[in-house]
């Protein structure tokens, strides 16, 4: 059924981490690597090695350049997926009961088998989290690995989502938001992390933390001091020696 | 909004169709027999071929049944249920007044009521998207409905009606226009809030997740010809209403009521075609692309 769980007994999620996140795409390769292999339809690519590639992904990475008022400019790479939203409106408009969002974990998810592909579900997505496969005629969206996470085949380190697993800068982190306890929310309550587009109403379960200041940045740039300097500097002052010869020797030619 | 002509369609050609049937229903005009047959074959062409485009756009119509389930929570559930309602009401009211030449007047209210819901519904689809601001207001529902019973009323050959709804559709698309031109800033959601990293300083998209294009960017990030937005709604007015309201004011000639309706049509064509073109989805934000009609 389309209407939303009052409460659900978990709220697993996500933990983006936008002060480490080096924008390598990793996430986004290795996400569209197994759920094109896994639940669901594959994510079909059109003309992928023509002249104008695109396909279908369930995680995508922005890169945003932010102005500070004083100082350098900041580079911020922007990893963006499902958000398994607790008040999710692609659910409700949904007119098949295909989109649901589960009573278990929270996770919001396609049955690719009832979707009629109208496409309105992502219309009501503010965050561009759900993409129409255009092979498939079906609604792709993030699964948070759900063949994964509770996958006893596989070792227990890798049962997180793909992304998660993939990282090399730790920058995505993956647990309960709704235990107070768990890992992720100590992690977002020690840091800050905020909900995208909160006016929206969608009551995002996946969370962002803000970069840390670069205060170190900042103060190099204000004292106008090339922190490279003291690498530069010439290693010998005074040559002796053969190379002292062949030094004093090339400045009289 | 990319501007689907499946759903321009329909909700054009349904939307009069409807219309028509409102006033079928309501006894305008009262006919009987042969002439009632036509009428109900025209209204049951223009909201039935509307509804069977619609299911153009879909990516797998044949399980398009299943979209009778959710009601509950879906207005494009409640859409569905609405127009099957109103053709079988009015099929039967039909049935009556052709081939046995009575009016059963209950059951054509009910079938006028149901008419007009089947387009609240249809405008309430695009009235409930938070994530379009333009569309996200009461005018929207106000914007199809006027025109849905303005056509309606023109169809019928009721002009006196027609002359005034018409008008009243005029006045509430100029609204539609100059409120949703600054329905987006006035939104709420902007650059910063998308992104939370105003509280760092100002945002700019640097580089986009791909080189090439996506499905997002094609249905949602759609910017053709907002250039001729303004030469447009002239258009679409001029079509939609003005020229219209004319020819009804013009001594009455079939000539000049067909006119008016296949000018009508036109009108509101275009006004439709504006209505998605000109939307944009908060989803942009995050690909730096924010292009308002001036």
């Amino acid at each position: 059924m389309t209407q939303l769980p009052e409460t659900t007994a978990k709220k697993l999620g996500l933990v983006i981490d936008l002060d480490t996140c080096v924008g390598c795409h990793a996430c986004v390769i290795s996400c569209k690597g197994w759920n094109t292999e896994n639940y669901g339809a594959p994510l079909s690519d059109q003309d992928p090695y023509g002249a104008d590639p695109s396909g279908t992904f369930l995680n995508r990475v922005h890169s945003y350049e932010v102005q500070p008022a004083q100082g350098d400019a900041q580079l911020i790479h922007f990893p963006k997926s499902c958000l398994h939203c607790e008040d999710a409106p692609c659910v409700t408009v949904c007119p098949t009961g295909a989109s649901y969002k589960r009573v278990e974990d929270g996770i919001v998810l396609v049955n690719e088998s009832d979707c009629i592909g109208c496409g309105l579900c992502a219309w009501a997505c503010p965050y561009g989290a759900r993409e129409m496969d255009v092979a498939e005629g079906v609604m792709k969206k993030c699964t948070l690995c759900v063949d994964r996470i509770y996958n006893e085949n596989l070792p227990e380190i890798d049962r997180t989502p793909s992304c998660v697993r993939t990282c090399p800068s730790g920058a995505r982190h993956f647990g309960d938001l709704g235990d107070p306890y768990s890992d992720v929310s100590i992690l977002v309550a020690n840091r800050g992390g905020v909900d995208l587009m909160p006016e929206q109403g969608t009551k995002p379960v996946n969370k962002y933390l803000p970069p840390r200041p670069k205060d170190r940045l900042a103060a190099a740039s204000a004292d106008d001091i090339d922190i490279l300097a003291p690498f530069l500097e010439p290693v010998a002052q005074e040559t002796k020696g053969f190379l002292g010869w062949l030094d004093r020797t090339l400045e009289k030619l | 909004m990319h501007p689907a002509l499946s759903v321009i369609f329909f909700s054009t050609f349904s939307g009069l169709g409807f219309g028509l049937l409102f006033f079928l229903g309501l006894g305008f005009p009262a006919v009987t027999g042969g002439s009632a047959f036509a009428f109900f074959t025209i209204a049951y062409i223009l909201a039935v071929g509307g509804l069977i485009s619609s299911t153009f756009h879909l990516g797998h119509p044949e399980r398009a049944l299943k979209a009778f389930t959710q009601w509950k929570s879906s207005w494009l559930s409640r859409e569905a249920w609405c127009a099957v309602l109103a053709l079988v009401l009015m099929a039967l009211y039909g049935a009556g007044l052709v081939f046995f030449g009575t009016r059963w007047t209950p059951l054509g209210i009910l079938g006028a009521l149901a008419s007009l819901a089947t387009v609240f519904t249809t405008s309430m689809i695009y009235a409930q998207m938070k994530t379009v601001p333009r569309w996200h207001t009461p005018l929207t529902p106000a914007y199809f409905l006027s025109l849905c019973i303005a056509g309606g009323a023109l169809m019928a050959g009721q002009t006196t009606l027609a002359a005034v709804l018409l008008l009243l559709a005029g006045v509430i698309q100029v609204a539609t226009w100059g409120i949703g031109d600054k329905a987006f800033t006035g939104g709420g959601t902007d650059m910063e809030t998308a992104t939370q990293l105003g509280s760092v300083g100002k945002v700019r998209a640097f580089e986009p997740p791909h080189t090439g294009t996506n499905y997002l960017k094609r249905e949602f990030v759609y910017v053709i010809a907002r250039k001729h937005a303004l030469k447009l709604r002239v258009i679409a007015g001029v079509l939609m209403i003005v020229l219209p309201l004319i020819l009804l004011l013009l001594p009455f000639s079939h000539i000049f009521a067909l006119l008016a309706v296949v000018s009508h049509v036109a009108g509101v064509f275009t006004s439709r075609w504006l209505f998605f073109a000109e939307a944009e989805h908060v989803v942009g934000l995050y690909y730096g692309a924010r292009t308002q009609v001036a």
